[in-house]
Order: structure tokens, then sequence, then C-alpha cells
């Protein structure tokens, strides 16, 4: 039988199957990776507000309780923004004459809401609910990272299903005192073991593990 | 079953033989080859290859309304939801299975005969399995997603759910379409070789590409031989695991008329009549059309029906079994599901499975009838239609029925459900006629063996 094509060719051809099968590994890999990346999750992205409001400033140095502008976060699901009221509390006496603080002022004379850009987001066919997280133990900054460092808020995880479950699978150590939800850190009194504190409270706020990773309890 | 007969025969008086005309080894190669080399198929192909790129246009067409508008351009709804898309699944996926069934297990069993019609039964079924693979897909509604039915490192921290019949099934076929490509191929590199040898010109080197260069040194063969020898081996159990897998989809469910565990041999027996049924109704014509009276013999024929004839009987023990103990437990939902049968909305498509699957099959009795090849074709066609409703009617019948009676409602497949159903034929038809155009129909080297052996 004689041959069409040189002898070498069989080389290249084994190569080429070779090469055709790493690069279907890098492209598989790259793409899991990708689901993952920043790029995708928006992972640390900060978003442009209309007024470029500063957590920094009002939760950190001034250390105004959350709660004061996200009215609903211990009674509903939505922690609720502020409307301009809120924002005139204060600012109907402070910076009166800044540029940076105009759009509240007009906002408040036309009687016009702010336009927030919200900046996490679930899907719609994720439902996530604040009471039940902050009513058990559940601090703000362990989902929203040190708000109170932030000049303008940006995501501070990634928010994916796997990081939910991350914590659901097994919330212990990350449960905190009622009264330190708010607070921007907390670590156990030095003469409590964390072990023993996780398992106390997580009797306390009786947290039924099975539920927490059943499809629908996020999914209904 | 089948091997038992033949011996039987053999030693009686001396049957069709399984290559006629007085052929010689060397013939075999040039006219099998002068098949694809040359435009012996002459026109008629060119006006079947027209037709059937039509019915994929209309393929074509009702993927894309699909894709476009979702599935509720189907006919499923709340209670039926598995419609057309689902029956035509599984009735493809059996037609499938005659490929492997003759190329691995009665390769196995030493079954001389399978010879000349193992290549196209094994073109047929992976096509089949291809147009079977287009339906569960699509029905995923978002088939851009397919690959969640696959474990991999994902950011919903997911597996997929271990215990569902649906990703074993997805395993199951999957490997079926892969172990039969590998398998196909294997048996063809050596005949793409020997095509090589006599093209000239541009198809002389696609030709020898494709062969990886097969030289048909001593070598090459002994690890041919061992490599198509494993992966029959490998291939014979996926003829009974894939459509028993298939089967417990249904059978995994509670449901009257699902909930059985005859199941799963009850599919397969019948995947291995739908699949021979349509083996003869592929072969019957081709041999006329293509003139390969003397590879694909009357013996082929007769034991293609010899087999269908087996399985009919094992199909008809599966209906007989499900009716016999839904009455005898006497459950009210089965007895009802029972008279619904006999009576329901679909009752005249079980008596049209009834008689194409259990009573017509009985013709095949006959010797003379086994022996002629256009009543077996007719036939075959009859057991292929009848398939198709039986798998209608375990998919509606049942789901139409459920446990509550205020959900009952008929099913009505739409025009789209018909125009993917169509659609599949036009892709099983193109990509067939490329086939018996471009590559040996007949197995040649195999062929030449054979020969060989007949004469010591
Ligand atoms: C003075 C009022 C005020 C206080 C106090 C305040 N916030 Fe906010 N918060 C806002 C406003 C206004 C926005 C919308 C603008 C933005 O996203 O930066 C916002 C946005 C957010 C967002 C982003 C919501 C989104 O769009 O997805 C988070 C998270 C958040 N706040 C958390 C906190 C936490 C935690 C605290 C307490 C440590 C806190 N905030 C205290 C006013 C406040
Ligand atoms: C409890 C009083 C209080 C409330 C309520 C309040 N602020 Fe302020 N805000 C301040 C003070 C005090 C400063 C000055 C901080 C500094 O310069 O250190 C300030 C500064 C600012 C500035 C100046 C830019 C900067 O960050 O340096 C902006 C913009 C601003 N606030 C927006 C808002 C908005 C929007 C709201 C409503 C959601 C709001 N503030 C609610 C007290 C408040
Ligand atoms: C278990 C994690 C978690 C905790 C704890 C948590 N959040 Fe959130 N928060 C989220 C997620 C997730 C979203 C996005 C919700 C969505 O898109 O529906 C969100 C959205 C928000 C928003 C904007 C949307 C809204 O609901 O109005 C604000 C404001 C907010 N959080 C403030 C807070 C504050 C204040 C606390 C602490 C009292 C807090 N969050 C605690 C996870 C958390
Ligand atoms: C840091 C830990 C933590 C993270 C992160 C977290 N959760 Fe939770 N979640 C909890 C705890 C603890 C509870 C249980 C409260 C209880 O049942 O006592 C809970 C309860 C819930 C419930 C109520 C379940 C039920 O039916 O009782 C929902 C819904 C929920 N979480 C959704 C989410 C979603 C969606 C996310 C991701 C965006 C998320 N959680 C992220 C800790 C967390
Ligand atoms: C703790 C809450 C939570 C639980 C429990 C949960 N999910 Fe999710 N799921 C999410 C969140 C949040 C998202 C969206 C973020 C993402 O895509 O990762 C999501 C996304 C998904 C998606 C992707 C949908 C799409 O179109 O992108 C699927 C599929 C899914 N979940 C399936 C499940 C299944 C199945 C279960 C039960 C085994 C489950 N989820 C349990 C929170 C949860």
């Amino acid at each position: 039988m004689s041959q069409v094509f040189p002898k070498k060719l069989d080389g290249v051809l084994r190569i080429g199957c070779f090469i055709t099968a790493l690069m279907f590994l890098f492209v598989l890999l790259t793409l899991i990776g990708l689901t993952r990346s920043s790029w995708v999750t928006g992972e640390n992205r900060f978003t442009e507000q209309p007024i470029p409001f500063s957590h920094r400033h009002h939760a950190g140095e001034l250390q105004i309780d959350c709660r004061y502008c996200h009215t609903s976060v211990e009674t509903s699901a939505q922690a609720g923004l502020p409307p301009t009221e809120t924002c005139m509390t204060c600012h109907s006496q402070l910076y009166t004459q800044d540029e940076v603080t105009a759009p509240i002022r007009r906002s408040w004379t036309e009687d016009k809401p702010i336009r927030w850009k919200r900046v996490i987001e679930l899907p719609d066919f994720v439902y996530f609910a604040h009471n039940v997280h902050v009513n058990n133990g559940v601090a703000c900054t362990e989902c929203h990272g040190r708000v109170d460092r932030m000049p303008l808020m940006s995501q501070a995880h990634h928010y994916t299903m796997g990081w939910c479950l991350e914590c659901h699978k097994d919330p212990a150590r990350r449960l905190r005192p009622e009264e330190e939800v708010f607070s921007p850190e907390w670590s156990p009194p030095d003469h409590q073991q964390r072990e023993e504190i996780a398992e106390f409270l997580m009797k306390k706020y009786d947290v039924e593990l099975s539920r927490l990773t059943e499809c629908s309890s996020c999914h209904r | 079953m089948s091997s038992k007969v033949d011996k039987v025969e053999r030693h009686s008086h001396p049957p069709d033989p399984v290559v006629g005309g007085g052929l010689s080894g060397a013939d075999v190669v040039d006219d099998i080859s002068a098949h694809v080399l040359t435009d012996r198929l002459g026109q008629i192909w060119w006006v079947a290859l027209g037709c059937s790129l039509l019915l994929l246009t209309v393929f074509a067409i009702s993927v894309a309304v699909l894709l476009w508008k979702g599935v509720g351009v189907w006919g499923i709804h709340d209670t039926v939801g598995w419609g057309l898309a689902i029956t035509n699944f599984v009735w493809w996926i059996g037609i499938g299975h005659a490929g492997t069934f003759i190329s691995a297990f009665l390769l196995l069993m030493s079954q001389g005969w399978r010879t000349s019609i193992n290549r196209f039964a094994e073109g047929m079924t992976l096509l089949a399995v291809a147009c079977a693979g287009v339906f569960p897909l699509l029905h995923l509604g978002r088939p851009w997603l397919f690959y969640w039915l696959m474990p991999y490192p994902n950011r919903m921290a997911l597996w997929p759910q271990w215990r569902s019949p649906l990703i074993w099934d997805f395993v199951a076929v999957s490997t079926y379409g892969s172990v039969s490509l590998l398998f196909w191929y294997l048996g063809l590199v050596p005949d793409l070789a020997a095509v090589r040898d006599r093209a000239t010109g541009r198809k002389k080197k696609v030709y020898a590409l494709l062969c990886l260069g097969w030289r048909g040194s001593a070598y090459h063969w002994s690890y041919h031989q061992r490599a198509y020898l494993i992966l029959a081996a490998l291939a014979t159990p996926l003829v009974v695991s894939v459509h028993s897998i298939v089967s417990l989809d249904f059978s995994v469910a509670i449901l009257p008329g699902w909930h059985s565990t005859i199941f799963p041999p009850y599919f397969v027996a019948g995947a291995i009549l739908s699949g021979f049924a349509m083996v003869i109704t592929l072969a019957v014509p081709l041999r006329a059309w293509m003139k390969l009276e003397n590879y694909i013999t009357l013996k082929h024929l007769e034991n293609s029906a010899k087999l269908m004839l087996i399985t009919s009987f094992i199909v008809t023990y599966g209906y007989a079994s499900e009716i016999f103990f839904g009455w005898w437990s006497g459950e009210v939902f089965h007895m009802a599901h029972l008279k619904h049968l006999f009576t329901g909305a679909y009752s005249p498509l079980w008596f049209v499975v009834l008689l194409c699957n259990s009573i017509l099959p009985q013709l095949l009795w006959w010797r003379k009838f086994r022996t002629s090849p256009w009543a077996l074709f007719w036939l075959s066609l009859a057991v292929n239609v009848g398939m198709w409703g039986e798998r209608y009617i375990i998919v509606v019948g049942t789901l139409y029925k459920d446990y509550l009676p205020s959900a009952w409602r008929l099913y009505h497949a739409t025009i789209w459900d018909w125009g993917l159903f169509l659609g599949t034929f036009g892709l099983f038809g193109s990509l067939f006629l490329l086939f018996i155009r471009y590559v040996p129909v007949i197995s040649i080297h195999e062929m030449v063996e054979l020969i060989k052996e007949d004469k010591e």
C-alpha cells in the first residue's frame, strides 16, 4: 500500500492531537476560572452614584448606625435605601453650600427621589431576606465587608450561590451576639473560646442546618 | 437464541449464502470502493439529498422558533410535561440499538453473517443517536446550559442529582454515542485505506488523511484486531445499559404505567425490535438501489427478521405483564390506567401498537415471508410506526391522567412538535446519504476475510 504523505506527518498529526487536547483543557479551565473572576461577578467593583456618598464618612467616622438609613433591615427582606429626608436631617444644616451635596437639596426642593444605583443585585429567582440574617446574628460586615472603610460602596464578595452556601453549610463561626450585628468589627471576649461561643450562638438562634441547604429556601 | 437457530439450519440444509454471486476478495474491494469513488448512485442520490435538505430546513426552522420562543411553542403543559419530544427521543435512541447489537454483540458471538450489514447499521446507529440527542437537549428549555448535566466545579457549588435517572441517561447516551463513533471509525480505517489506494488526486489525499496512514502491515492488523475486540467488549454491555437506563427515566417515577420492574428488559427488547426494523427499512431499498444483493443477501434479511420475531415476543410479554400486574395489584389508579388504555382517548393508537408490534410480526413465522425483501420492508415500516406509537402511549398515555383528576388534560402536539420530528428525518437522511456516498457502506476488509474463511 503506497503512502501519500511523508512519514513525518505522522508525528505532526500526533502533536496536533495533543495540542488540540491541551487547548481544549485550557479553554475549559479558563471558562471555569472566568465565572468566578471579579470581571464576571463584579467583586470589588465600585458603582458610580449620582452623589458620591461615602460610607467611610457617615458610617465610619461619624459612626451613624446602619439602621438610621437602612431602616427596614431588621424587619423585612429589603434593607431599604434612605429617602432624601434622612439626608436632610443633617444636610439642612451641614454642607449647605457645597457642590457635592447640591443634588440632595435639588431632590428635596423638587421632591424627586435620588436615583441610587444598585451595587449588589441578586437574580430575581433568588430569595434573599435581610431580617432572617440580621436577627440571627449575621453581621452586615460578614456579607458587605468593611463598609465603614468604603469611600464608595463596592461589592465585597462575589455573591454567587457557592458563596451563600459556604456559610449556610457551616454558619456557626460567623455568628455574633445580637448587640454586635451592626458593629463593623467584633471578636469574642478573651475568656471565651471561639468554638464554645459558636456552639452557644447556634443554640441561641436555633439555627437549623438542614433547612439552609435546601434548594427551596433560596429558590422559592 | 438466533445463533442456535442458525447452527441448526447450517447443518440441515445449506441456507442462503452469506456472500452471493461467487465473488472473490479482489472483486469486493474493487466493487465497494467504486461506490465511493465513482458516481454510481446517479441522479436519484441528488434528488434524495435535495428532499432531505428540505426537511433539514424544516428542522432548522423548528429549532430556531423553539429557541426564540421557548418550549411553550410545543404542546406540552403542566400535566403532560414530556410530550412528543421525549417520545421521539426514546424512539430514535431505540433505533440506534441495532448498530451496536450487530457490530459488537454479534461479533463477540462470532456471527459471521453480521459482516455485510454492520457498517451501515453502525452508521445508522450514530445518526439515530444524534437525532435522539437533539430532543432532550431542546427539551431542557435552555439548551445552552446543557453542561449543567455534567459534574464540573461551578460557582453554584452544585453537583448533578445522582439519584435522578436523567443524569444516568445523559451519561449512558453520551457514552454510547462516543463508543459507537469510535467503533465505527476503527472499523473504517482499513477500508478508507483501501479506498485511498484506488483514489486519485485530491480524494486520495483526503482518504489518506482519514485512514491515518494505514499500511496494512501485520502489526497494524494485529493491533487493529485487538482494539476492535476490546471496543466490542466495551460496547456490548452498552447495548443493554442504554435503553435500560432510558426506561428508568420512566419506571423510577411512581406513576401507573411507568412504575414497573419489567421496564428495562422490555425497553431493550423494544429497542432491538425497532433497530432491526429500521435496518430492514434501510437495507431493502439500499440493496436494490446500490446493487448490493450479493452482500446483503436474503440470509441477512432473514436473520434480522428472526430477531424481530423474538423481540416482538418479548415486547408483547412486556405488554401482557403490565396488564396482568395492573390487574393483580387491584390498585385503583392502576386499574383506571388500564381502563384508559383500552377505552381512553389514546386507545385507537394502543390498538395500532398491538397490531404493529405483536400481531403483524407473526407473519415472520413463514420462511417465505422472511425471504421476500419487500414484504419485510412493509412490515418493518409498520413496526417502526408501532414502536413510535408505543412510546407515545407510554409518555402521553400515562401522564395525561395522573393522580389528580382535576389536572387531567389531553395532549395535542403542535406544528412545531411535528416540525422537529419531521426535521430529524432530514438530519438523518442528509447525513445518511452523505455516508453511503463517501464511505464504504460494506466493511471491505471483513468481507474479504469472510470470503477467505468460506473458501477454506
Ligand atoms: C447616612 C445614611 C447611611 C448609613 C448610616 C449607612 N448607609 Fe448604606 N447606603 C446609604 C446610601 C445613600 C446608599 C446608596 C448609595 C451607595 O450605594 O453608596 C447605601 C448603600 C449601601 C449598600 C449597597 C446597597 C446596594 O445598592 O446594593 C450597602 C451594602 C450598605 N449601604 C450597607 C450599609 C451598612 C452595613 C451600614 C452600616 C455600617 C450602612 N450602610 C450605613 C446610606 C447609608
Ligand atoms: C447624621 C448626619 C448626617 C446625615 C444623616 C447625612 N450626612 Fe452627609 N455628611 C454629614 C457630615 C457631618 C458630613 C461632613 C463629613 C466630613 O467632611 O468629615 C457629611 C458629608 C457629606 C457629603 C460630602 C462629601 C464627603 O463625603 O466628604 C456628602 C456628599 C454627603 N454627606 C451626602 C449625604 C447623603 C446623600 C445623605 C443621605 C443619604 C447624607 N449625607 C446623610 C452628616 C450627615
Ligand atoms: C447574609 C448576608 C447579608 C447580610 C448579613 C446583610 N446583607 Fe445586605 N445585602 C445582601 C445581599 C445578598 C444583597 C443583595 C440583595 C438583592 O439583590 O436582592 C444585599 C443588599 C443590601 C442593600 C440594598 C438592597 C436592599 O435590600 O435594600 C442594603 C442597603 C443592604 N444590603 C444593607 C445591609 C445592612 C445595613 C446590613 C446589616 C444590618 C446587611 N445588609 C446585612 C447580603 C447581606
Ligand atoms: C455569613 C453567613 C451567611 C451568608 C453568607 C448567607 N446566609 Fe443566609 N442564613 C444564614 C443563617 C445563619 C441563617 C439561618 C437563620 C435561622 O434559620 O435561624 C440564614 C437563613 C437564610 C434564609 C432563610 C432560610 C429559611 O427558610 O429559614 C434564606 C432565604 C437565606 N439565608 C438566603 C441567603 C442567600 C440567598 C445568601 C447569599 C446571597 C445567604 N443567605 C448568605 C447565614 C448566612
Ligand atoms: C443559600 C441560598 C441558596 C440555596 C440553598 C440554593 N441556591 Fe441556587 N442560587 C443561589 C444564588 C444566590 C444564585 C445566583 C448567583 C449565581 O448564579 O451564582 C443561585 C443560582 C442558581 C442557579 C443558576 C440559575 C441561573 O440561571 O443562572 C441554579 C441552577 C441553582 N441556583 C440551583 C440550585 C439548586 C438545585 C439548589 C438546591 C440543591 C440551590 N440552587 C440552592 C442561592 C441558593
